[in-house]
């Protein structure tokens, strides 16, 4: 089989094996739209439109950066890694198979927030920027698939994953217009956002949804150069960090 | 061809030596099992021809290939059973093996290599419901997937219970019969003689003896092991250097003719009974005690080819 049909295969394997582990499957999704609920309680029925676009960017972020760089340590400490290492499928193979299944649920993950917010808060999901969204979506994934897979080759063990990975991400978050507004913000501290790859991934959802400077745009092509050079960089840094084998 | 050569090979981690120059021939089709205590570099050497490891100095040949190369081609002919295992925890056995077998180019039937590891009633269990030794046999059927030429078992039956282990032999000696090459390591004696058709024991990074259980115990001096048990009070004479033994004697001899002679000599005349004389080879566990004991201390161990 050629290295691709093998990654694709892969994709399967990791979905089934997803889907035999029901609790961890149902918070992947019942998570984002927890928040979703008590946003909205908290801020008002209006904040909606901001949480709608706003929680598509963290739940792509958690189902690709955060589930790739806990579950990748964790397989290289149980030897998964190291075991594949010893067969004849090729290592990206194997990677891309993980990352295109975390893809598959990020794309899963957007559409029943997007529904959910249309629903349950009655935003209108914005069909006209739909292939426009694809694209930012598609370019993100990848991005923090990548930057996940580098962070993975960064944390020694897998007891310290979810410390490291939360560190490294929710500050990040908190910053980037996806929990809080950035309106009020300092000017320095927007100017640091401006450099993450999740403001621009936020930027271009909200705008998206009509909010934000990026609104109305069409595709947001700034942003999207923003967040594919961090996912350059993510693979590079994979490539240099990333490890088959746990850390004695 | 052989199946795995080794000249020179050695391994540093900084400042230590855990491989310092080995040389190692395993010819194709046979049993091959590298002995040694723990830290002597049998897994340095065995993750080494892997490909896990990264060679300091050295030529290394595993099936005519270069390990340190990551080649597809050399991963397709060989199979890999790791000391500790990692396998994807939802999957049931057979889809575990089906994934696998899909990497390599001519895998074997999923169903036999089932069978040959002996899963055939968890085939359809969940990995993460299996027992721990059920797992290792995982490991083992993974290692088969691919319809390997050359198979490397690390500590295959470490932590088995006997009745495992006698099962694990089996399926080694089955494999064996196929006309695989297998590579082992192991610390158990009882596992090196009963599988393997040469063997090579390692201690302190070096190989201090290499040949078949027979000529192991052969070429060690001495050879010949005699046990036997005299009335209370009675001793033997010093000259014989027979050391007690729990509520016997024993004593190591190369001239096993002369001792006995002298032995016999000396009971007859003083009139004492040997009783439960036994006279017999060495075991392969005196002689591996003894080479390890040697390459430890610094002491030439004399080796058999």
């Amino acid at each position: 089989m050629s290295g691709a049909a093998l990654a694709l295969r892969q994709i399967g394997y990791e979905n089934r094996a997803f889907w035999r582990n029901p609790p961890a499957a149902f918070f992947t999704f019942a998570f984002p739209l927890l928040f979703m609920v008590i946003f909205n309680v908290l801020f008002g029925a209006d904040a909606a439109r901001f949480f709608t676009p706003a929680i598509m960017v963290f739940g792509v972020v958690t189902a690709t950066y955060t589930n790739l760089a806990m579950t990748v340590t964790i397989a290289r400490d149980e030897g998964i890694l190291k075991r594949l290492r010893g067969t004849p499928l090729p290592g990206w193979a194997y990677l891309a198979g993980r990352i295109g299944h975390a893809i598959l649920i990020a794309l899963l993950l957007i559409v029943i927030v997007g529904a959910f917010g249309a629903f349950a808060y009655g935003v209108e999901v914005p069909w006209e920027h739909l292939a426009a969204m694809v694209l930012v979506l598609a370019v993100a994934a990848a991005a923090f698939s990548a930057l996940g897979l580098a962070l993975s080759g960064l944390i020694p063990n897998a007891d310290a994953a979810p410390a490291v990975v939360n560190a490294t991400i929710l500050p990040v978050l908190f910053i980037s217009n996806v929990f809080f507004q950035m309106d009020n913000a300092p000017d320095w501290l927007d100017a640091v956002s401006h450099v993450l790859p999740t403001r621009h991934f936020a930027d271009a959802m909200l705008g998206f949804y009509g909010l934000g400077d990026t609104a109305e745009a069409g595709v947001p092509w700034l942003e999207i150069g923003v967040i594919a050079v961090w996912g350059v960089a993510g693979v590079l840094a994979a490539m240099r960090f990333f490890r088959w084998e746990p850390r004695r | 061809m052989n199946a795995v050569e080794l000249r020179g090979l050695r391994k540093s981690y900084g400042s230590f030596e855990a491989v310092r120059g080995i040389d190692l021939t395993v010819e194709t089709g046979e049993v091959f099992a590298l002995l040694g205590p723990n830290g002597a570099g049998k897994t340095t050497t065995v993750e080494i021809l892997e490909g896990h490891r990264q060679r300091s100095a050295g030529e290394v040949s595993v099936l005519g290939h270069d390990p340190g190369r990551h080649e597809r081609a050399l991963k397709e002919r060989m199979g890999i059973v790791l000391q500790q295992t990692g396998v994807d925890e939802y999957l049931t056995v057979r889809e575990v093996v089906q994934m696998v077998a899909g990497y390599y180019p001519a895998p074997r039937a999923v169903d036999e290599v089932i069978g040959l590891a002996g899963l055939g009633e968890q085939r359809d269990q969940r990995v993460n419901k299996l027992s721990g030794g059920q797992k290792r046999r995982v490991d083992l059927a993974v290692a088969l997937a691919g319809d390997p030429e050359l198979l490397f078992l690390d500590e295959p039956t470490t932590g088995f219970d006997p009745s495992a282990r006698r099962q694990a032999w089996e399926t080694v000696r089955s494999l064996a019969s196929l006309g695989k090459t297998i590579f082992l390591t192991t610390h158990f004696m009882d596992e090196a003689q009963a599988l393997a058709d040469r063997l090579a024991i390692m201690a302190d990074g070096r190989i201090v003896a290499t040949g078949t259980a027979d000529e192991l115990i052969g070429a060690s001096t001495p050879s010949t092991h005699v046990r036997f048990r005299l009335a209370d009070g009675v001793e033997p004479p010093a000259g014989l250097g027979a050391r007690p033994a729990a509520s016997a004697y024993e004593l190591d001899t190369a001239e096993p003719t002369r001792t006995l002679h002298e032995l016999t000599a000396w009971a007859l005349s003083a009139g004492v009974e040997l009783h439960d004389l036994e006279v017999g080879r060495r075991s392969l566990e005196d002689v591996y005690l003894q080479l390890t004991a040697e390459a430890e201390s610094g002491t030439p161990a004399e080796a058999a080819s």
